[in-house]
């Protein structure tokens, strides 16, 4: 599967996007860039207007001001009625590939007949439909269930027929929304493991996430969004590299005792934050930290060094955490 | 946003006929179980009041048997019910439980394709139960008149009048159990006093005029007048009629279905 276009530098250029649902702003004036064959990330906690975003690069929802502009072809100029010029939405969606957030199989079909009905809906022709459902279902490692129903399958084979529905067209650019929201850690690294392959293959990703492992894990570049603005903008190290320090020191059991860990750790600590039941210490030297916590700082249950991530980014530039502590507990 | 729902949408019948392929390809793995128990309904109805109530009022209305009378009523009751199933509870769980029309306008075709394909499907299906519905007067001699050749072509329009309907209907209700509303009060009153069981001619001119309003009325009238009594112009009315009903509601229904999609 090959596309013969050569593809512009940028898949999605936004410039003051907003869209307002009544009196309520979704995505407030976002600037975006996505480079082309690369897997671009955006990552937010729930309602920070990431969906919303995709939404409307998939052409499913008209913006409400600024500039859209999806595989060189403007999205704009529509009213909810998609009337009016400008933008040619049939054209812009025959080169997208669309994994929704929830599961939006045609249950009444089979598994082979979901990529069928698909591939029709694309206008391609039958030979080819039937050649590129086999050779996805393989991708996906779904073969053996062609013929099963949906229902039959565990919720990790649903999303990856779900990612091999959108590629049935063999398109330019992929947008998944929440690719691996509620699998299980062995279904989100077969799902990692094949959108990797897929940006070796040369497509555009566009992947929305509040994991930030899962931004981490696959994303070149990325955007951290937060009620509906983006926040901060690079490739994850960088991003790392540029909000905080190296190395976290996370000491646990230490409630209403801040100032006393900030004072063992003075001058070695360059930042020292409490979140939750736990204080953060970020530092360059971080056994040294360690080292004056266990010699001088106040009791504690628990420390664990580890590197800075993409979630201690988002709490330095928000102050509030990715995930609500119910989420964090559930996704294991 | 009113002035727009009646601006004629632009849907791609090319696009619309992928949607369309989705649900024949369903139905012929289906239609043994969905076909005998909506196409013995009608016959049930013509057993029952043509022969039985046939029996105790007389054996003619206008120099016409009973059971000639209704039966073309019943056919174009077929119809009506072939139609307003589909864009009513089979559209509503697609549209709000199984999420797929979400799902199918991120391909190429836009939520007008869409529309247009499950009111041509419902439109097909009418075709399917009304014809089935004919074959049998066929069958039994009831068709009278050659100007039945045209009968597919009445109810294609019966169908697309219902078709137009329901889908609006379906647009608006937030909860599936509303539809019972749309059947006890629109789709049963229409049964039952379009003209399918006694004719009008002879009621009040106020309820005349109440069933002059009505799809299902022009359609029994339609049917009556190509297969019982041949009578073309009358036929062309009531046609007219139920074309300028569709085209009247065809826009706010395939613009509703938009909206309720894109937003």
């Amino acid at each position: 599967m090959s596309s013969v276009s050569t593809p512009p530098e940028l898949a999605v250029r936004a410039r003051g996007l907003s869209k307002w649902y009544g009196g309520l702003v979704a995505v407030d004036g976002i600037d975006l860039d996505v480079p082309a064959g690369r897997c671009f990330g955006i990552l937010g906690p729930n309602g920070a207007g990431k969906t919303t975003t995709m939404r409307m690069i998939c052409c499913v929802s008209p913006p409400t001001s600024g500039m859209l502009e999806v595989l060189g072809q403007n999205v704009l100029g529509q009213n909810v009625l998609g009337q009016g010029v400008g933008g040619d939405r049939r054209a812009i969606k025959r080169r997208l590939g669309v994994v929704p957030q929830g599961e939006t199989l045609d249950h009444e079909l089979t598994v082979r007949e979901n990529l069928l009905s698909f591939a029709a809906y694309h206008d391609l022709p039958r030979h080819l439909a039937a050649e590129r459902a086999g050779a996805l279902l393989a991708f996906v490692q779904l073969t053996d269930r062609a013929d099963d129903p949906i229902d039959a399958l565990s919720g990790g084979m649903q999303r990856r027929l779900l990612i091999a529905r959108a590629l049935v067209a063999d398109p330019e650019l992929v947008v998944l929304d929440e690719p691996t929201t509620g699998l299980d850690p062995q279904a989100r690294h077969l799902v990692w493991e094949r959108l990797r392959r897929l940006r070796s293959q040369g497509k555009t990703l566009l992947v929305s996430t509040h994991y930030m492992d899962e931004a981490a894990q696959l994303c070149d570049r990325l955007v951290i969004m937060d009620r509906g603005k983006i926040i901060a903008e690079g490739a994850p190290t960088e991003l790392i590299a540029a909000h905080v320090a190296p190395r976290v020191v996370e000491v646990h059991g230490v409630d209403g005792l801040l100032d006393a860990v900030r004072a063992a750790v003075d001058g070695l600590a360059d930042e020292v934050e409490q979140v939750g039941d736990r204080v953060l210490v970020y530092g360059r030297d971080g056994q040294g930290i360690v080292n004056r916590l266990r010699a001088g700082g106040p009791p504690h249950q628990a420390l664990l060094l580890r590197d800075a991530t993409l979630e201690d980014v988002f709490l330095r530039l928000t102050g509030h955490e990715l995930m609500e502590a119910g989420e964090r507990a559930g996704d294991g | 946003m009113t002035a727009e729902l009646l601006r004629w949408p632009r849907a791609s019948p090319r696009a619309a006929s992928r949607m369309l392929l989705r649900n024949a390809t369903l139905y012929r793995r289906s239609w043994r179980r969905n076909l005998l128990p909506n196409f013995f309904e009608p016959l049930l109805y013509l057993l029952s009041l043509g022969f039985g109530l046939g029996l105790y009022i007389g054996r003619e209305i206008g120099n016409v048997e009973y059971v000639r009378f209704i039966a073309p009523g019943l056919a174009a009751a077929a119809a009506m019910n072939g139609a307003i199933f589909e864009v009513t509870y089979n559209v509503f769980v697609k549209l709000r439980f199984a999420h797929l029309y979400d799902a199918v306008i991120t391909t190429p075709l836009e939520p007008e394709d869409v529309a247009l394909g499950e009111l041509g499907w419902a439109v097909t299906r009418s075709l399917i139960y009304g014809m089935a519905f004919l074959l049998v007067m066929l069958a039994l001699g009831y068709v009278q008149s050659p100007w039945a050749v045209a009968a597919p072509v009445a109810i294609a329009l019966i169908g697309l009048a219902f078709a137009t309907l329901g889908m609006i209907y379906t647009m608006l209700i937030p909860q599936i159990d509303l539809f019972s509303y749309f059947f006890t009060l629109v789709i049963t009153p229409l049964f039952l006093f379009s003209g399918i069981f006694f004719p009008f001619e002879n009621l009040p001119a106020a309820a005349r005029w109440l069933g002059w309003l009505t799809p299902l009325h022009h359609g029994v009238e339609l049917l009556r007048s190509l297969v019982l009594s041949g009578a073309p112009a009358a036929a062309a009315g009531h046609a007219l009629w139920l074309a300028g009903f569709s085209a009247l509601l065809f826009p706010p229904a395939v613009n509703l279905f938009r909206r309720r999609l894109i937003v």
